[in-house]
């Protein structure tokens, strides 16, 4: 896989569909289609989380199995903390960011001590034993769930209005890209990637490969916890079903079908998925086929996914 | 004599049933050009991947510049001040020459933490002017734009070696750098290490036997996991059990 260089035109692009997702509130209000908000912000929700899986797929080159336990932790971190009466986002959200993130620590330094499937094998079997845990903690509502009655609070202001929480969601998603990008040309991400392409080479160069990876793996895992956190209160429910494999699954549809290892792979990935089966499902219900014929297009005929089509990740 | 670079005392090692290597004792003096050769599956490489962290020992010990490392990983090797390069070309092909050699001096414990996350390494001047003199150091200085992909195999060799000195060694230890090189090519990396044996000690392990003979200081021969003679070209070139188990007709 190649290097990632920033490109111009992504940029301006960027700041195009910016521009576009914040006038979209006001427009969906005037054409008296505001359910689309909640959906736009699903959208970017998932957006962000896939972006975290990529980054720690597609940069570090870890085949994770197991990300949407970092997801779930951070849905239900935001949970049990609005239950308790902490509504306040600037204290939530860091929150469930640090304990995904430090979960993620964990899960890594024993999990990357493995290699290719049974590093694949090991990701899944921690994300299933955090599932379980929560299936059965009636404390936090066992397969239930636990509900969210009242959303956060940012600074003071309530994001109980729907606009309200699709800013949000679009400012932590525009703040992720950003960072991730600036990562990505870094030190760090020079790293990641070439240890992605070559571990013992580097090792051979002097770096603690399993340091570099095990940050990346965190890092990737707290941002998983903030798409959480934010999912949990735009659904009003912290579900088990987040943490289940096949969330993980999910996922790593998203970023193999945007791009695996290209900036925006994740955000393309999931905004292709969702509308798909927003579309789709209106139509009937077995849209998992169309899914299937999709991925099976994709792997085919664009490898590299679809943000790949969009010109070299490298140009 | 002062204390040898590189000592290697009663190194052994068993794949399953095979003794890869029995009591190895073995030194690399610092300055010299050391070649280690042997006939093919001797355990030469075997031999290498223990003294880079690649392999750990079932008994043995290796001392390198005053402390022991037996039990060290490959990176803190590689900071201790050994470096290495591959029988096979190991560079990143998707990075240009430039950059693969930076990465390698920002590898660097001098040139700080690689745990920056901001600052696009492209804007890091200093990297890239050190790179750049490693690369004029093996004669890539023209070809440093080139992503290493586009670089023919003897360039790529020459590449390995830039980022092996970027990180700045006490000892290199080249594992066959002439493999699959033409002879044109194979003559231009014999000039190279004679350059660079100027400034670091070399361990070199090589077939091309008019390299070895020209290049090494000492020579000493594997034989199915046993060293069975250390000494200089001449010595080695006249001693009987290493004709007998190895070199034949070659000298």
């Amino acid at each position: 896989m190649a290097f990632y260089r920033p490109a111009r035109w992504q940029q301006t692009a960027a700041l195009v569909v910016l521009a576009a997702l914040l006038a979209l509130p006001s427009l969906l209000d005037v054409l008296d289609q505001s359910y689309y908000i909640g959906f736009a912000t699903r959208v970017l929700i998932f957006a962000l989380a896939a972006s975290s899986l990529n980054l720690v797929l597609g940069f570090g080159g870890m085949v994770s199995l197991g990300h949407a336990a970092f997801f779930g932790v951070g849905a239900y971190v935001a949970a049990i903390c609005q239950q308790a009466g902490l509504g306040e986002g600037l204290l939530v959200l860091p929150l469930a960011m640090a304990v995904a993130g430090l979960f993620a620590l964990a899960v890594g330094a024993v999990s990357l001590r493995t290699r290719g499937v049974y590093f694949i094998m090991i990701t899944l079997a921690f994300a299933q034993m955090t599932y379980y845990l929560f299936v059965s903690a009636s404390l936090w509502g066992g397969e239930d769930g636990l509900p969210v009655y009242e959303r956060l609070r940012l600074g003071g202001i309530s994001l109980a209005g729907d606009a309200a929480l699709f800013f949000v969601v679009l400012g932590a998603l525009t703040v992720t890209m950003l960072l991730f990008s600036r990562l990505a040309q870094a030190r760090f991400g020079r790293t990641i990637q070439a240890i992605r392409e070559n571990e013992t080479r580097m090792e051979a160069l002097g770096y603690p490969v399993l340091r570099y990876r095990l940050a990346c793996f965190a890092i990737g895992g707290a941002v998983a916890g903030l798409a959480g956190a934010l999912l949990a209160n735009l659904s009003g429910l912290a579900s088990p079903n987040l943490l289940q494999w096949t969330q993980s699954g999910t996922l790593l549809v998203m970023v193999i079908i945007g791009g695996v290892g290209y900036l925006w792979g994740g955000v393309v990935g999931a905004v292709v998925l969702l509308l798909l089966e927003e579309i789709l499902l209106a139509w009937f219900a077995h849209w998992h086929i169309v899914l299937g014929l999709l991925l099976l297009a994709v792997v085919l005929f664009a490898p590299k996914g679809v943000a790949a089509l969009f010109g070299r990740r490298d140009d | 004599m002062t204390d040898p670079l590189l000592e290697v005392r009663g190194l052994s090692r068993r794949f399953a049933a095979v003794d890869a290597l029995k009591d190895v004792n073995f030194t690399v003096a610092a300055g010299e050009v050391h070649a280690l050769i042997g006939p093919n599956g001797a355990g030469k490489t075997t031999f290498i991947h223990h003294l880079s962290g690649a392999l750990f020992p079932d008994a043995g010990k290796i001392h390198f510049n005053g402390s022991e490392i037996t039990r060290l990983r490959m990176h803190q090797r590689v900071r201790a001040g050994m470096a290495r390069s591959w029988q096979i070309t190991n560079v990143f092909l998707g990075l240009s020459a430039l950059d693969n050699v930076a990465l390698a001096v920002q590898g660097r414990p001098d040139a700080g933490t690689s745990f920056r996350f901001w600052r696009p390494v492209d804007r890091e001047a200093r990297l890239f002017e050190e790179a750049r003199t490693f690369l004029e150091q093996v004669g890539l200085g023209e070809r440093s734009g080139r992503l290493a992909g586009e670089l023919s195999h003897g360039e790529q060799r020459a590449l390995e070696l830039a980022m092996a000195l970027a990180t700045r060694p006490q000892l290199l230890l080249l594992d066959e750098p002439m493999a699959g090189t033409g002879p044109e090519e194979s003559a231009r990396m014999v000039e190279l290490i004679e350059h660079l044996a100027r400034h670091v000690t070399i361990l070199l392990v090589e077939h091309d036997m008019d390299a070895v003979f020209r290049l090494a200081d000492r020579i000493s021969v594997l034989v199915n996991g046993q060293l069975i003679c250390t000494g200089t070209p001449d010595a080695v070139r006249n001693d009987a059990g290493v004709r007998r188990a190895y070199l034949g007709d070659h000298l």
